[in-house]
């Protein structure tokens, strides 16, 4: 650190985290015009490859069918089609599959961050004897497909045992295995391990029972990762597929992600494009505002498989 | 209920780190104690989970394995013992499946495996802007896939006014095929499967870049080391532990490729882009007189046995590279 000038510089490099380069090699021009090309490079490749078919799906949503069909890469040669963003909300009812849409993620994201917290809460905090063997078995569970689940899952919801009443078309069948996401629970887990015991001992000598303690205490310290948990929660089900195409059957209950493949069918290209732009529209905003829980929760995911 | 832990477990266990959770307890136990000290309330915070997982994860892990071996239609299941499995192994589209995965695994692998690695480093590296990048590397990950799928179908149009052919255009390149044709079809769909997944990549390879210690970076400069080779020597060694995990859960992963395959090509033409677990969609749920559920579970479990001994071997393999 003692070569560096200036403080600008400091305080960059020390953000920089790991310093394969160091300050003074960083003054060496073929090096820094090598590197620097190369991040300039990747840069562009970045902007193409992860805002270009966006940007080009923004395009295509708001012009004519015809001219996407003629001229893909042209921008606007016969003016916009604003016509198709209604068209697709109302007549093609995007507006109503994306509230369905909405439902299934809010009740996906309370099943699973319900579980989890009090799932967590008790693994951690409480640690009854059994919890040992609980946290076993949640972990066996990391380590089986999810394709195992598919075909026993969907008989359960189409004859539950006990009761004699199927799940088919209920939300219910899309909300409740949800919840069954070891990977949450332990992540859960994890954080309040390294929550200070000593506040927990404080509350509870100042009369706070489980209850209090996991309401009160607990949960207001846990926002960080309650962050975490409730942005992955949310895509998941915004991205999920098969699940509810076996289990929603009826077209008025079905997700956005379900309807899109036969919307194609439907309707002309250009409302089609419409449709999926409204689609992508919610994670991506999502994304640009919770942008560091999402960043932080992948590095964290990385970090709990290892 | 009470009777079921030993109370001289208080003396055994002095792990002290369960403290918090006996100073709830007396020491002499009945069931009446056992609520009061908080037995109950812990296990209400737990049914939660132990009856979603119950019922949507342990039971129909078990129910797998019973399904495997019975010839179920919904009414009356019969046990036929190994019949599923021999059924399966029997299919003439079996072998065409796995090579078609294998293949794509192998493919996603060449296009996908280095490339994040070398963003990453790149990244790292950044002074400014360096959210800029992992914001662009992410956006991909972030839309749904159904939709990703479907725009790059739009992408893939094989006439010459399709997006990629008219791009390739410019440079006297094409029209090219894309989905329709066997040769192509499996190549383009791991191009947009490697395009929807390499951000996660980056960023969890940007988290374990962080990790590296700086001290050897500072010490191989001292040594007059080159940029390469503190590359070479010091950072990819560094990450050689999520380098071999990210590979398994790739492989993994896309052993289970399902959407891109549906969405895209439904497994044509003729059967090129047909994969393990279209073959177990198929089973279950393509025909609409009934599925053969059976025949399905057994084609999962013998995916999951081949998953599970393969990941075993795996680690065995690579943990024996790095204690060298």
């Amino acid at each position: 650190m003692m070569f560096v000038p200036g403080r600008r510089r400091a305080r960059s490099v020390e953000a920089s985290g790991p310093a394969l380069i160091g300050p003074d090699e960083w003054r060496r021009r073929r090096l820094r015009w090598g590197v620097g090309g190369a991040q300039a490079l990747l840069l562009i490749g970045l902007i193409v490859v992860g805002l270009g078919p966006l940007l080009w799906l923004a395009k295509s949503a708001i012009t004519p069918t015809n001219d996407t069909i003629s001229y893909p890469m042209a921008f606007f040669p016969h003016g916009a089609a604003w016509g198709n963003l209604r068209e697709a909300w109302t007549e093609v009812q995007v507006g109503k599959y994306f509230w369905n849409t909405v439902v299934l993620a809010i009740g996906s994201w309370f099943v699973q961050v319900f579980i989890a917290t009090t799932a967590g809460f008790a693994l951690s905090v409480l640690r009854p004897k059994y919890a040992r063997a609980i946290t076993a078995l949640l972990l066996t569970t990391l380590f089986v497909p999810a394709v195992v689940l598919l075909v026993p899952l969907y008989i359960e919801i189409v004859h539950p045992p006990l009761i004699h009443h199927s799940f088919i078309d209920s939300y219910w069948a899309v909300w409740l295995p949800a919840g069954a996401s070891a990977f949450n629970v332990v992540l859960m887990q994890r954080f309040f391990d390294n929550l200070p015991r000593e506040i927990f001992e404080a509350a509870r000598i100042d009369g706070a029972g489980p209850f209090r303690l996991f309401w009160s205490v607990v949960l207001p310290m846990s926002k960080p990762i309650l962050g975490v948990v409730s942005v992955f929660a949310v895509l998941a089900s915004w991205k999920d597929f098969l699940w509810p195409l076996l289990v929603l059957t009826n077209p008025d209950e079905q997700p956005l992600s379900v309807r899109l493949p036969q919307i194609q069918a439907q309707t002309s290209l250009g409302v089609f494009l419409a449709s999926l732009f409204i689609a992508s529209l919610v994670p991506i905003i999502g994304f640009l505002i919770f942008q560091r829980s999402f960043l932080r929760g992948t590095g964290l995911g990385g970090a709990i498989k290892g | 209920m009470a009777t079921v832990e030993p109370i001289d477990a208080y003396v055994t266990d002095s792990e002290p780190s369960a403290m918090s959770g006996r100073a709830y307890r007396r020491a002499r136990r009945t069931p009446v104690t056992w609520v009061r000290g908080g037995g109950l309330a812990t296990l209400l915070f737990l049914l939660p989970m132990l009856f979603v997982f119950g019922a949507f994860s342990w039971y129909p892990i078990v129910r797998t394995v019973i399904m495997s071996l019975e010839h179920t239609n919904l009414v009356q299941p019969t046990f036929v013992g190994l019949d599923n499995f021999r059924a399966v192994l029997n299919d003439p589209l079996l072998p065409t499946a796995v090579k078609n995965t294998a293949y794509f695994a192998l493919l996603a692998l060449i296009f996908g495996y280095p490339v994040p690695l070398v963003a990453a480093v790149l990244m790292s590296e950044v002074r400014r802007f360096r959210g800029v990048y992992s914001a662009l590397a992410y956006l991909p990950v972030v839309i749904p896939p159904v939709v990703a799928v479907l725009l790059w179908k739009t992408f893939y149009d094989a006439s010459p006014t399709g997006v990629f052919n008219t791009i390739l255009g410019w440079v006297h390149l094409g029209p090219y095929p894309w989905l329709q044709s066997q040769q192509t079809a499996l190549p383009s769909l791991v191009l947009e499967s490697t395009w929807a997944n390499a951000g996660g990549t980056v960023i969890i390879y940007l988290a374990a870049l962080t990790g590296v210690n700086r001290e050897l970076y500072e010490a191989a400069s001292v040594d007059g080391a080159s940029l390469w080779r503190k590359v070479w020597h010091i950072t990819i060694p560094q990450l050689r532990g999520v380098l071999l995990l990210t590979m398994i859960l790739q492989i993994i992963g896309t052993a289970q490729v399902f959407l891109e395959p549906y969405l895209f090509t439904s497994g044509g033409p003729a059967n090129a882009t047909i994969t393990v677990l279209l073959m177990i969609y198929n089973y279950a749920f393509g025909n609409s007189l009934g599925g053969d559920y059976g025949n399905a579970t057994a084609l999962s479990l013998m995916l999951a046995a081949f998953l599970a001994v393969f990941s075993l071997v795996y680690l065995r393999l690579t943990r024996s590279w790095s204690g060298k």
